[in-house]
């Protein structure tokens, strides 16, 4: 069994492999951010900061870092070269018009038609949406990003059961079993971790899984 | 004529019961030295409009530990735990609003529209109680315009006139809360004469900005 930190990084290094070359993508705080650590060389892609810019770089030197460059989670990081700033209505602008072609978030609950959950838990936690609602809205491709579980508890449900942060917007679930689309029939298995059979990942999933013809293994 | 004023005129400017547009992303762009004085001042009751309520010692964050805050309408609260217990409590009214949501309702506010229409919130609790327009078979929610009496706003540099510029990702609300506030104060790091800013680079015209102050550390 791998701990946290290795289902985390497993998770990011495949979720990397749905990046095309000159793809702008937005990644979601926490996982998703760790994505960035394993795009394949041979992939250009360009990462947006929805404070403000495109061609979000990795973190600084501690004495190189500029207080006016962090990313939307306030962490200091660098522009690459041939990165742009602009404000949040063009931040926003971006997003919500269709011109990230894929975002990378988090979630609480995902449900079988693509509805997501990701943004609070009533009477506990209540952070905000921040820009999630706008990305899940408008980026071209979904990504959900996630352990499988809520240690055991479900989490790929029927319907979801915290308030929604969007309808019927996740494209793809990657998690450390396997790798599901979300289709008009439901959630179908395209890859599977071979750690898992697949009787485990059906328990761990609390909705119909629809095992693809073409199941592949995972990386 | 100098927009420049004294950090105290601009405090003064600040009422009890007023709403304030504060710019800043988790404080990055913030105008620290306004908050600090209106800190210091006590001025309360006041709704707030920022992007998010930073953190309990930071920024937009210390004003609300400080409990100046009757409202708050923000698109997170989860980097400030005081915003979440005051919510909790019951002391303070928080009013969550998609981040692309709410910089167009600020945009609306300032640029003389009745509103935008977008797709983001439908089917959410951002939706309740909201009108929504279908526009060629494509159902939207209709966000109304934000306006505020003051604007607290950041900026690198400023010239007599009010034109500012900005460095890295300082721009953030900045750009277009002067425009939907009665009055709008920036805070700069920097003051320098009319004609010394290239009008090539400037980013937000004087015309939005009614007062400069001398401060923008972080």
């Amino acid at each position: 069994m791998m701990d946290k930190q290795k289902i985390q990084e497993f998770i990011a290094k495949r979720v990397a492999l749905e990046l095309r070359d000159g793809d702008l993508v937005n990644l979601g705080i926490g996982l998703p951010t760790l994505v960035a650590n394993f795009v394949p060389e041979d992939r250009n892609i360009h990462f947006q900061s929805e404070n403000g810019f495109i061609g979000l770089g990795p973190s600084p030197h501690e004495d190189a870092i500029d207080p006016h460059i962090v990313n939307a989670g306030g962490m200091p990081v660098t522009i690459n070269p041939g990165g742009s700033f602009f404000d949040s209505a063009m931040s926003f602008g971006i997003i919500r018009g269709g011109h990230v072609n894929t975002t990378v978030l988090g979630a609480l609950q995902v449900a079988e038609n693509g509805d997501i959950a990701n943004y609070m838990i009533p009477g506990k936690l209540v952070p905000g949406m921040g820009g999630a609602m706008d990305l899940l809205n408008g980026a071209k491709k979904v990504i959900v990003a996630m352990e499988h579980t809520n240690k055991g508890a479900h989490k790929l449900l029927k319907e979801c059961t915290l308030p929604l942060t969007a309808m019927k917007a996740v494209d793809l679930i990657i998690t450390e079993m396997g790798v599901i689309e979300v289709t008009p029939e439901g959630f179908v298995l395209i890859e599977q971790n071979p750690e898992y059979s697949i009787d485990e990942i059906k328990a761990a999933t609390g909705a119909n899984l629809i095992i693809s013809d073409a199941l592949k293994l995972m990386m | 004529m100098s927009k420049l004023i004294s950090i105290e005129e601009a405090v003064n400017l600040v009422r009890d019961g007023d709403t304030v547009m504060v710019g800043g992303f988790l404080a990055v762009g913030s105008p620290h030295r306004l908050i600090e004085e209106l800190i210091k001042k006590g001025v309360k009751d006041l709704t707030l409009i920022c992007n998010d309520t930073s953190f309990v010692d930071h920024g937009v964050g210390k004003m609300v530990a400080a409990k100046m805050f009757k409202k708050i309408m923000t698109s997170h609260i989860g980097t400030n735990r005081e915003t979440g217990r005051q919510m909790m409590a019951g002391e303070t009214e928080v009013e969550l609003i998609p981040q692309g949501t709410l910089i167009e309702q600020v945009r609306a506010g300032g640029f003389g529209l009745g509103g935008v229409l977008t797709k983001t919130g439908l089917g959410t609790e951002v939706a309740k109680g909201k009108q929504t327009v279908e526009v060629d078979g494509e159902t939207y929610l209709l966000e109304k315009p934000l306006r505020a009496n003051v604007a607290l706003l950041f900026a690198e540099k400023a010239d007599e006139k009010g034109n500012l510029t900005y460095r890295g990702a300082t721009r953030n609300f900045n750009t277009y809360m002067g425009a939907a506030a009665d009055i709008a104060i920036v805070e700069t790091q920097e003051i320098v004469k009319v004609g010394d800013i290239c009008p090539n680079e400037v980013v937000v015209p004087g015309v939005f900005v009614d007062h400069i102050v001398l401060g923008g550390s972080r």
